[in-house]
């Protein structure tokens, strides 16, 4: 071989050497498109494991939850002091049975566990089928082939103020619920009609076809027209409307009227000439009205989603969405009704109970929550709950300006029947219209005690309440077990 | 007392597969051939070590001497189809061989599990495949001639693909294939390997453009057939190998763009032509809100993959059987169910790991032919693989495509090994190619020379030369 064959040779091997690494360069590619394919769905199943997946296996249409219990006594439900609300009592025979000691009071709240899931009893299912007992009992319990203790759920429900709720409703549909408001801890929640969750099985289809619908937790999922407890979000407006409201003046004629619509104030009073205060206090419809007819539907939209109409409540529980309708296009006779919380306005019980939680901690909502902690069943505590805040609904100095108006709805205006208590308190009460008979209307009563350091916060309704019956006087039973 | 132990197996499960995964990556880190065999053995006793955890941990559940006697027959399986591949093909890549059985052994332990008898006939099928495959490699060793058939692969995968459209019989609301004499035959598993001949011959042939335009013709006929016989899954392993193919031959981004804009109008035509999309897509969105209306099976597999969690709930303490056809589409949902999301993921990266070691023997091959096929058979196979694992995740729409080698079912089994059987052919021909016999031979002719000038003193050289192997280092 020459040395120009050589070269020739060689020059034709580094040829093919670049034509392979520039043929090989598509084949790279189209290696690097799929891993980077199959990294991205893994990234997805890591995120969908991490991010997604507790929430969706709590779905009813997951039968495996029930797979737990083959392994684990379901766990128990105690109060804020380790009362037991809910607890399985295991036979001899092995055969086990749901109890709830206190039959239909918490019956809403702690829920069901049999016939499907309800309540905390749903919520808390993966809870309270998963054993942290020490792991030589729980080696202890494989051996002599018994099921592991499930953990127990120590709740933020207070026993002595959900007995005095639920006493105070007495035979009335409606709905009580408390919280502490610098913490969020909802110490109590009443649903009425109610029904015995020891006896569920018997009267299943009778709850089913009822027309009470004893099974719907009213608290989180009634809907009501908030009535004149509404007319704390309408100072709120106009309070952010008109900064000069301290001048604010109407002289009441006891009935408005605008474009055909007439408005009354409640029970016929006349309240003639009132300031602001004064319209919170006596709840004076025809000022509110008039105050109504001057705020900018928008603005006013915008400050109901503030405090949370139409967006989603922080809730362990299921709950309906609150509706606020007005808007530009609204007519006079809406912004009338909307003002004094009438029209199509729909809110929860619970919601309002965060609305006056807000106003009682200085305009901040806490994240409200039933659960304290987990424990596992000798007590030892395994996960803590601790408060924490959820939002600001309004700044401190509006919280503090409507909680000085709510203090004049109880030292002389409709709410006056807490006033000179061993305890201090502040509120709006309200009532709604829900049908063409005058005579039964809703009755509304949102409120705090101990005003300078709200202790509690509440939020009482009374469906279709006779004269007699007022959701202040529900509160103050309340207020008055836990002082 | 066996609870404890189902408990403990789960965690050893996962230890060895997580070791058997990250030596299916770590191997590209080792170039001294003895080292390179010392991993591979090392994976082939973590899969039996996870092969007698799992089914120890069956046995003990369900106190049947049927398992350990199955046990027993598919230990013998896959140690003969790794000796038979070491014996008879000793130039053939055993990280392959490793991840066929490791995926085989999965869909065994997983199958045993949800459905006995289907595992029993899975084994026999899996046997009689393995046996047939065994002798792909020296067709296509002999078989000089199989890029010239184009016109062939074109007939055949058309008409058995028109067949089923004709004769075909209607199952999960997609025409998928038909019965002679009691076995099922899903002609689209194997057109698949057909139609990556078809294209690479074709491309062989001739790539003007005139060429490209009709072997994408007749590919987009292809694709027809299957929508029209409502095979989307299929359609569209058919559609994105085909880009591959073409993206590689021609070197052309442009093509692949025009061919994903095609596709791209085609689905939302789909979508709008077939009730069929339509549903897989709304399910998609929201399986809970069309929870009655289809939705169930990808709702009831992302309860599986989320309750299981990342370590599972064992062996027989999930409940699978909740997911509809678990032992087919729905398979890697079981798996994560009870042997937990880490050994699906690790699952995952052994499928990824074929993947990348079909491209890397593509790219050292140098016959354009057969570079073509390995990298058809190889898209074809990860592809799959994504559309199934994506479909039961929610990643994207269900497809209702099987996962190659694990989910249950005769065709698709017996043409995922051959195609693993195919581009092992293809690992041992690269040897044999042209420019290496044309460099051999004017070695050859040197040495001859050579040999001329020193016959006396170097004689012995001669014999040392021919006697050296052949093979370059091999994985």
């Amino acid at each position: 071989m020459t040395w120009r064959e050589r070269r020739a040779a060689g020059k034709r091997d580094r040829k093919r050497a670049r034509e392979k690494r520039v043929r090989n360069k598509e084949f790279a590619r189209v290696t690097y498109i799929f891993v980077a394919l199959f990294l991205g769905m893994m990234g997805y199943i890591v995120q969908f494991q991490v991010v997604k997946s507790q929430d969706l296996i709590q779905s009813p249409y997951n039968a495996r939850k029930d797979a737990y219990a083959e392994r684990v006594v379901r766990g128990d439900i105690l109060d804020k002091n380790g009362v037991v609300l809910a607890t399985t009592r295991v036979d001899a025979d092995g055969s086990e049975t749901r109890e709830y000691p206190y039959g239909n009071m918490f019956a809403h709240v702690i829920g069901y566990s049999d016939h499907g899931k309800a309540g905390l009893e749903s919520k808390m299912n993966f809870e309270m089928l998963t054993s942290n007992a020490f792991f030589l009992i729980k080696l202890k319990d494989e051996f002599q082939d018994q099921k592991n203790r499930g953990d127990s759920i120590v709740t933020t429900l207070d026993l002595n103020l959900q007995q005095a709720a639920y006493h105070a409703l007495g035979d009335f549909k409606g709905a009580v619920v408390v919280i502490e408001p610098s913490t969020g801890k909802i110490l109590a929640m009443v649903s009425k009609p109610d029904f015995d969750p020891n006896a569920l099985e018997a009267n299943w289809g009778y709850l089913n076809s009822s027309e009470d619908s004893e099974l719907l937790n009213r608290a989180t999922q009634g809907q009501y027209a908030p009535g004149s407890t509404f007319k704390v979000v309408t100072a709120l407006e106009y309070m952010r409307e008109n900064p000069a409201y301290m001048d604010y003046g109407y002289n009441c004629s006891g009935v408005i009227e605008q474009d055909g619509v007439a408005i009354h104030c409640y029970g016929g009073n006349v309240h003639g000439q009132v300031s602001f205060a004064d319209s919170m206090a006596y709840s004076c419809n025809t000022s509110f009205c008039s105050i109504g007819l001057a705020l900018d539907a928008e603005r006013f939209r915008s400050t109901a989603k503030e405090v949370l109409f139409d967006s989603k409540l922080p809730s362990d529980l299921p709950y309906s969405q609150s509706k606020f309708m007005l808007n530009a296009a609204s007519v006079n006779g809406e912004k009338m009704m909307t003002a004094m919380g009438q029209g199509q306005t729909q809110v929860s019980p619970y919601h309002m109970a965060l609305i006056a939680s807000a106003v009682a901690n200085g305009g901040t909502l806490m994240r409200p929550y039933l659960v304290d902690s987990i424990t596992n069943y000798s007590g030892q505590e395994v996960e803590k709950n601790l408060p924490k805040e959820y939002k600001n609904l309004m700044t401190a100095e509006e919280a503090a300006q409507l909680k000085q108006y709510m203090e004049g709805v109880v030292d002389y205006g409709t709410a006056s029947v807490l006033s000179g208590q061993n305890y201090t308190a502040a509120g709006k009460t309200g009532t709604a219209e829900y049908s063409s008979d005058k005579e039964k209307d809703h009755s509304w009563f949102i409120g705090m005690t101990n005003v300078d350091n709200p202790d509690l916060a509440i939020s009482v309704i009374i469906e279709s309440a006779d004269g007699a019956a007022k959701a202040v006087n529900v509160a103050k039973q309340v207020f008055d077990a836990y002082y | 007392m066996v609870n404890i132990i189902v408990e403990i197996s789960k965690y050893l499960m996962i230890v060895l597969i997580t070791m058997y995964t990250y030596h299916c990556f770590s191997i590209f880190g080792y170039y001294d051939p003895f080292d390179q065999k010392r991993i591979l053995r090392k994976q082939n006793a973590l899969m039996f070590m996870i092969h007698i955890v799992a089914f120890m941990v069956m046995y003990l559940q369900k106190d049947d001497m049927k398992i350990l006697a199955f046990y027993v027959i598919q230990t013998i399986l896959f140690a003969a189809t790794i000796l038979l591949y070491q014996i008879l093909y000793p130039q053939s890549s055993r990280l392959v061989v490793n991840n066929m059985c490791m995926l085989l052994c999965i869909g065994m332990i997983i199958l045993a599990r949800l459905n006995y008898e289907k595992a029993v006939k899975q084994y026999l099928i899996a046997a009689g495949a393995v046996a047939i495959s065994m002798a792909v490699p020296v067709i296509i060793r002999k078989f000089k001639k199989l890029s010239e058939w184009r016109n062939l692969y074109a007939v055949a995968g058309i008409a058995s693909l028109a067949i089923v459209v004709v004769v075909g019989r209607v199952s999960y609301g997609a025409k998928l294939g038909f019965t002679i004499g009691g076995i099922s035959i899903q002609p689209s598993e194997l057109v698949k390997i057909i139609f990556v001949f078809f294209v690479a011959s074709s491309f062989k042939m001739s790539l003007e453009f005139r060429n490209i335009v009709i072997t994408t013709a007749l590919a987009a006929f292809h694709v027809l057939i299957l929508v029209v016989s409502k095979d989307l899954g299929a359609a569209l392993i058919i559609f994105v190998v085909y880009l591959a193919m073409l993206y590689v031959a021609t070197h052309q981004f442009l093509y692949v763009a025009a061919g994903v804009g095609a596709g791209s109008a085609a689905s939302v035509a789909a979508y709008y032509l077939f009730n069929h999309v339509r549903t897989r897509v709304i399910v998609w969105k929201d399986p809970f809100a069309a929870y009655d209306n289809g939705g169930y099976q990808v709702a009831q597999s992302l309860f599986a993959i989320g309750t299981g969690g990342w370590f599972g709930m064992g062996l027989f303490q999930g409940m699978p059987d909740s997911i509809p056809v678990a032992d087919e589409d729905f398979i890697f949902s079981a798996i994560a169910e009870e042997l937990g999301l880490i050994f699906a993921l690790c699952m995952i990266l052994i499928c990824v790991s074929c993947y990348v070691m079909f491209l890397n023997i593509a790219m050292q091959l140098h016959n354009m032919f057969y570079k073509m096929v390995a990298l058809g058979l190889g898209t074809c196979y990860i592809f799959q693989a994504f559309l199934n694992i994506g479909g039961v995740t929610k990643f994207i729409p269900s497809t209702g495509v099987t996962l190659p080698l694990v989910s249950y079912g005769g065709s698709s089994l017996l043409s995922t090994l051959i195609m693993f059987a195919i581009i092992q052919g293809l690992y041992i021909v690269r040897e044999d190619e042209e420019e290496d016999i044309e460099r051999r031979k004017k070695e050859r002719l040197r040495a001859k020379r050579s040999r001329q000038a020193y016959e006396e003193s170097y004689g012995k050289r001669r014999n040392d030369m021919e006697r050296a192997p052949r093979g370059r280092q091999k994985r």
